[in-house]
């Protein structure tokens, strides 16, 4: 079965969770005997030598096409990341696109060259920025399409200031495609709810983790660390996590916070914590690197995630390999299948900070959820998710 | 002749509620109070006041019929508070004279564990709630989740109990069958080992349509009984009351298969019914039982793990009973209260993760999403009840 896939980021040039989740379900397709052409916009920093060493480890064919698409990027960001530009290099490297929505174009244009010229049988698109290029490529080869939304534009703005552009593509991919793949049951009630879909289109196809890839060896656990690690994005509600904080430190005053990652929020959060009093107890450290957060992991006595809308969440297991135990929300696809970790409502600040000091308190609660936690998703792997697409793409092919 | 010997549990916990950390020092009402009436209301409508009426016809209409029952003190306080018809219902049914009432400890505790001294005044606790309530003086002891060992039968001989009831797990009994009267290594009294198959027959695998037994009627469980002729004496069998109408949905038909049983049991001229004291009675100790390690009546191990099993269970239960002689001390009666309660091992229960990944059985009646939640709940508790012992300690010093 060959497959062609279109994706917008993939290992190492990640910011966020999607070029993993492409990494993961890529090489188990490839392990249940699927050939995969995964299809990317160039990135500035790739290279040939770095495609082609991947190609040949996990069976994959990248093609590059060149563009100025980000992981998780929005509009805005895009606008930021333009205005950055000083070099003349850069310049000319950015000139394909003057905003996301014509970057989006220009690869829909160059998926229609490569689908008549790459062999397949299936069409796969991976989140609405690869929507219009999966259906540019269905044009022209006349396949079926699967459009595999890993976010929708509810969970990225939190409701508020949904960008219509954005919300159209989505829709239209989803409409377009013969099946859409939800990276969980949350999300696939937001598709049926938001996009008019009906049920019976939406298969769940939970990410995964492969542990090997992902163990941590060091472990320097010492103090009281809390660990919040992500985009620091509305989305992902640092700032409840900071209020948490502040309550925390009323019962826990030797406790500290760390905010590991960059965002839009930054700056409020940094003045959120100066603003409650406790700027000497959480510590910033912008993004960081995949050592680093392997690093930041291994330090933490808990990692939270306080997402106010988060599809899935890859970071909770990466967390529990790295052997640290896992607070999250409950507005999240992780919960769905991820047991040994505590589970909050990200807007009970209260009950957040109950559970955060419970786990800086009790030593059996923080040996428990880690040992638990880490033998639960070492038994996680993606091959029951890659099974599950090869099972979608057969019955298509009916 | 082979006596069928039936023993009830009867039990519910008062659970407590998700008690913050923040609420330490601020508030010391731990239970779920509304939750607990709920689901004692519930059970009592499902399960407690049909089966107990559908008793009442049997032991009205054959004369050979007994049965008995274990209350714990916990069950019998809600009951009164809450279902008084149901306590009613019980008593008319003790008032036949036919029905026996075991001893336990008030709280549901596993005191014999972690303290000699608690679980005695436990015992005598519950012994005098029996004699007021339905006025017999218990000869038979049961532990809470029939955990025994040798030194439990010690125990209970040395309190005056002439029986005890335990689990027929084939770890202690080897080749030997159940459907005998043993005596425990450590003790002149009688022991009563549970039939966990014909006991689970019924329990758990009655409406188990995948079970090749399935549907079980009451004619064909009378036969597996018959069978013990002429091999044993007694079939013991032993479950939580709640099968009834509760585990065991009427739909299910377990009322009718009820309603059936005596007389299909007393069709056979050699079958009979006896209580556990009659049973012990009547039966000579066809041999030894050693149980040097605590067994139970729970899962497949039939050990203590899933109460005791993991680190935060023992942390638990070592930190409950480490300030048993502060609360003693203290004077203070309602403290002394709260504390026992939380001594219940359902408390503890909550926490197992043995099964938590794949949910099932421990799911039952289980007021939390997880073991972990369970635990925090727990530990904050104790936070408070630590800082009322500091108060109180604070004061008495003061005055």
């Amino acid at each position: 079965m060959n497959v062609l896939m279109f994706g917008w980021e993939f290992p190492p040039f990640n910011s966020g969770g999607l070029g993993t989740a492409c990494y993961g379900l890529t090489r188990g397709l490839s392990r249940e005997g699927a050939k995969v052409t995964f299809v990317i916009p160039r990135n500035a920093n790739a290279d040939y030598g770095f495609l082609k060493l991947i190609a040949a480890n996990i069976k994959v064919k990248l093609l590059g096409v060149k563009s100025a698409l980000n992981a998780y990027a929005t509009s805005q960001d895009y606008a930021e990341q333009l205005a950055n530009v000083k070099s003349k290099a850069d310049a000319a490297f950015y000139i394909y696109g003057r905003n996301l929505f014509e970057e989006v174009e220009r690869y829909a244009k160059k998926a229609a060259e490569i689908a008549a010229e790459e062999p397949h049988e299936v069409i796969h698109a991976h989140e609405w920025l690869t929507f219009k290029a999966g259906i540019a490529a269905k044009k022209v080869s006349g396949k079926p399409l699967i459009v595999h939304v890993h976010a929708t534009e509810f969970d990225r703005t939190g409701g508020t200031g949904l960008n219509q552009r954005v919300y159209d593509i989505e829709r239209a991919g989803m409409h377009a495609a013969d099946a859409v793949i939800a990276v969980s049951n949350y999300t696939k009630n937001k598709i049926v709810q938001h996009y008019g879909i009906s049920p019976d289109k939406v298969s769940v196809v939970h990410n995964a983790i492969d542990a090997e890839r992902n163990a941590s060896q060091i472990s320097s656990k010492s103090g009281k660390t809390v660990l919040y690690l992500g985009r620091v994005t509305l989305q992902k509600g640092p700032d409840y996590f900071i209020e948490a904080a502040k309550r925390v430190l009323e019962k826990e005053p030797d406790a500290r916070f760390i905010v590991a990652g960059s965002g839009d929020m930054e700056g409020k959060v940094i003045e959120k914590a100066a603003r409650l009093g406790i700027s000497d107890k959480v510590f910033f450290t912008g993004f960081l690197r995949k050592h680093d957060i392997a690093k930041a992991y291994s330090m933490a006595s808990l990692y939270v995630m306080p997402s106010v809308s988060e599809p899935f969440g890859l970071t909770p297991l990466e967390a529990a390999i790295n052997r640290t135990p896992v607070l999250i929300s409950k507005q999240s696809g992780v919960s769905e299948v991820f047991k040994n970790c505590l589970r909050v409502d990200f807007w009970n600040i209260d009950e957040m900070a109950n559970k955060i000091i419970a786990v800086l308190r009790h030593n059996e609660l923080q040996q428990s959820l880690t040992e638990n936690g880490y033998s639960e998703v070492s038994a996680m792997s993606w091959n029951n998710a890659a099974r599950k697409c090869v099972q979608i793409y057969s019955s298509l092919l009916k | 002749m082979v006596s069928v010997c039936f023993y009830f549990q009867v039990h519910q916990p008062e659970r407590v509620r998700d008690y913050s950390v923040f609420e330490v020092g601020k508030s010391s009402d731990y239970f779920f109070s509304h939750k607990n009436r709920e689901i004692l209301e519930r059970i009592a409508k499902k399960c407690y006041l049909p089966t107990n009426a559908i008793m009442l016809e049997l032991l009205n209409k054959h004369a050979e019929f007994k049965v008995s029952y274990s209350f714990t003190g916990i069950l019998l306080d809600q009951l009164e508070r809450f279902a008084p018809k149901v306590m009613q219902s019980f008593q008319k049914l003790a008032d036949t004279g036919k029905v026996e009432i075991l001893d336990e400890t008030y709280y549901h505790s596993l005191a014999f564990m972690y303290s000699k001294k608690e679980f005695t005044e436990q015992v005598r606790m519950h012994n005098r709630k029996i004699k007021s309530l339905f006025s017999q003086s218990p000869k038979v002891f049961r532990n809470t989740e029939l955990t025994y060992n040798n030194g439990l039968a010690a125990e209970a001989e040395k309190m005056g109990y002439k029986a005890m009831l335990a689990e027929g797990a084939d770890r202690i009994l080897g080749w030997r069958s159940p459907n005998f009267v043993y005596k425990p290594v450590s003790a002149n009294i009688k022991l009563l080992l549970k039939n966990y198959r014909l006991s689970d027959d019924i329990a758990f695998r009655f409406s188990n349509h995948d079970w090749k037994e399935w549907p079980l009627t009451a004619e064909k469980f009378a036969g597996w009984v018959g069978k013990v002729n002429g091999n044993g004496n007694c079939v013991n069998l032993f479950m939580d009351y709640e099968t009834f109408g509760e585990h065991q949905w009427p739909v299910t038909g377990i009322f009718n298969f009820l309603r059936a049983l005596p007389r299909e049991i007393l069709k056979h001229p050699d079958n009979d019914f006896k209580t556990p004291s009659e049973t012990a009675k009547s039966y000579k100790a066809s041999g030894e039982i050693d149980v040097p390690e605590i067994i139970s009546w729970a899962d497949v191990e039939r050990d203590l793990s899933a109460w005791t099993g993991n680190r935060m269970q023992q942390a638990a239960l070592q930190k409950i009973y480490e300030i048993e002689g502060q609360v003693k001390k203290s004077g203070s009666k309602k403290l002394l209260q709260d504390w026992r309660k939380l001594q219940a091992s359902d408390h503890f229960y909550y926490m197992c993760t043995k099964w938590f990944n794949d949910g099932d059985v421990h799911k039952y009646f289980n007021p939390y999403d997880s073991p972990y939640d369970a635990f925090i709940a727990y530990m904050n508790i104790l936070g408070d009840i630590k800082l009322r012992l500091e108060k109180m300690r604070k004061a008495s010093v003061a005055a």
